[in-house]
C-alpha cells in the first residue's frame, strides 16, 4: 500500500501537469541566471556559490509543495486516503518521500553540475552536494506540515511558504555553514553537517506527525 | 450484519445539522437518503464514512468486525469522482485496489462492467462526466467492501449507465452488501426510505 502510493505520485508527478520538472526547471534557471546578474567575478562567485545553491535548493522545493495534499482534497481522493487501511501518517510519509524523490533528488543529483557554473572548486561541490542531500529531506518534510495545513484552503499557495520559510531558515543556516566550512577550513565541518542531518531526521517524524494531525482537521 | 445508528448527531461549525437520527440497514438491504437540499444527506454518509466526528450517539456494524474500523469496510463515492486526470483508468483502478485493499475483481473486469474497456488506455482526462462516474463505480468492485455510501450516484449517468448501476447495486445486494444512498431519483433497486427532515 505505502510503496502503491510512492509510485502512482512518482507517476503522476512524471507525466504531463504533474510539476515534477517544475522544481528543477526553477533551480536551474536561478542558479545560471546568477553569474549574470553578479558579473563575472570568479571569487565573488565561488564564495558565495554555495549559499546561491541551497537558497535556489530551497526555493525549488517550496514550489510545488502546497499541491501535495490540495490536489488530493480538490478530486476527493484525500476522502479515499483517509478511508484507506494505511495509517494516516505512513500516507504523509509516502506523499513527502514521492515529493523528496520527485523534486528534492533531482536537485541534489543537478546541484554538481550547476556548481561548475558557479566557479566550486571539486572539494566544495562535493560537500554542497552532501549537505542537500541530507538537507533537503529537512525541508521537505517542514514543507509537508504545512502542505497538510493549508490542505483545505483554495487559496493556500501563499500562505505556505509564510509558514514553512522561518523553520526552513535554520536548515538552510547549517546547509550553507557546513558548504562554506570547506572552503575556508576556518570552522569544522562535521557539527553543522551533523546538525542538518538530525534535523532532517526530526523534521521527517514531526512532519509526518503533525501533518496527519492536520490532515484529519482538513478532511472534516 | 446490520449497520445501525443510535441517536447520532453531527454538527457542521455551530450548526446541528441532524440529531437523534436512528436507522438500521440488515444485509442485502437498500437504504434510499432523501430530503431537500441542505438537509444532511452528503453530511450523514461523510459521518458513517468517518470523514466527519460524531458529535454524539453511534454509528457501527453489528456484530462489529474486531479491529477494523467502520471507515475501512465502506466504499464512498462522493461528488468528487478522486480520479487523476493523468492516469489511465487502468492506472487508477490499480491503484485503488492496492489502497483500500481487499481484493476483487480485476481492473480491466471492473471496467468490463462499467463497459470503459475501449477507454482503458486513455488519460482520466479524456473522459466525459459519465464516464468519469462510471469509472469511480469500477473503483467499488475492484475491491470488496460490505457497506457501499454513494451521495447522489445517479448524477450525470445516461439512462443506460443507470440500468447498469442498478444492476451492479442489485448484484452487491444479492451477496450481503449494504448500500446507502443520497438520492432525489428512485434508485431502481428495492430500497427503503430513510427522510432526512429539512429543518432550520
Amino acid at each position: 500500500m505505502f510503496w502503491a502510493l510512492v509510485r502512482r505520485d512518482l507517476k503522476l508527478a512524471t507525466r504531463i501537469g504533474g510539476g515534477g520538472a517544475m522544481g528543477l526547471v526553477f533551480f536551474l534557471s536561478l542558479v545560471t541566471v546568477m553569474p549574470f546578474a553578479l558579473g563575472p567575478d570568479l571569487n565573488l562567485l565561488s564564495r558565495i556559490g554555495a549559499a546561491i545553491l541551497w537558497v535556489a535548493a530551497m526555493l525549488a522545493t517550496l514550489l510545488g509543495l502546497d499541491r501535495i495534499f490540495q490536489a488530493e482534497e480538490e478530486d476527493g481522493s484525500l476522502d479515499l486516503l483517509l478511508m484507506s487501511p494505511l495509517p494516516l501518517p505512513l500516507i504523509v510519509l509516502a506523499k513527502g518521500l514521492a515529493h523528496w524523490l520527485a523534486t528534492g533528488l533531482p536537485l541534489v543529483l543537478a546541484a554538481p553540475l550547476l556548481g561548475l557554473l558557479l566557479a566550486l572548486e571539486p572539494v566544495v561541490l562535493g560537500a554542497v552536494t552532501l549537505t542537500l542531500l541530507v538537507g533537503t529531506p529537512a525541508l521537505t518534510f517542514l514543507g509537508v506540515v504545512g502542505a497538510a495545513l493549508t490542505a483545505g484552503l483554495r487559496r493556500g499557495g501563499l500562505i505556505l511558504p509564510i509558514l514553512v520559510m522561518p523553520l526552513m531558515v535554520p536548515v538552510l543556516i547549517f546547509g550553507v555553514a557546513a558548504s562554506n566550512a570547506v572552503l575556508e577550513a576556518t570552522t569544522p565541518f562535521a557539527p553543522p553537517l551533523m546538525l542538518l542531518m538530525a534535523a532532517s531526521l526530526f523534521a521527517l517524524v514531526a512532519g509526518v506527525i503533525a501533518g496527519a494531525a492536520s490532515l484529519r482537521h482538513a478532511a472534516g | 450484519m446490520r449497520l445501525f445508528a443510535d441517536s447520532l448527531a453531527c454538527r457542521r461549525s455551530s450548526r446541528v445539522v441532524f440529531d437523534s437520527l436512528t436507522f438500521e440497514a440488515g444485509a442485502g438491504e437498500a437504504l434510499a437518503i432523501v430530503g431537500p437540499n441542505g438537509a444532511g444527506k452528503s453530511t450523514l454518509l461523510r459521518v458513517i464514512a468517518g470523514l466527519l466526528p460524531v458529535l454524539a450517539g453511534r454509528v457501527g456494524l453489528d456484530p462489529a468486525p474486531e479491529d477494523t474500523p467502520l471507515a475501512e469496510l465502506c466504499h464512498y463515492v462522493g461528488h468528487r469522482d478522486a480520479l487523476k486526470s493523468a492516469l489511465t483508468p487502468i492506472e487508477q483502478l490499480t491503484f485503488w485496489q492496492a489502497m483500500l485493499g481487499g481484493t476483487a475483481l480485476p481492473p480491466d473486469e471492473a471496467l468490463a462492467v462499467v463497459g470503459l474497456t475501449h477507454a482503458s488506455a486513455l488519460p482520466s482526462g479524456y473522459l466525459s462526466a459519465g464516464q468519469r462516474r462510471r469509472l469511480a463505480f469500477a473503483r467499488l468492485l475492484v475491491s470488496h467492501r460490505p457497506v457501499w455510501l454513494l451521495d447522489e450516484p445517479q448524477s450525470a449517468l445516461d439512462a443506460a449507465s443507470r440500468d447498469r448501476l442498478a444492476g451492479l447495486m442489485a448484484d452487491h445486494l444479492a451477496r450481503g452488501g449494504i448500500i446507502l444512498a443520497a438520492t432525489h431519483d428512485p434508485l431502481g433497486i428495492p430500497a427503503r426510505i430513510l427522510e432526512l427532515g429539512g429543518r432550520s
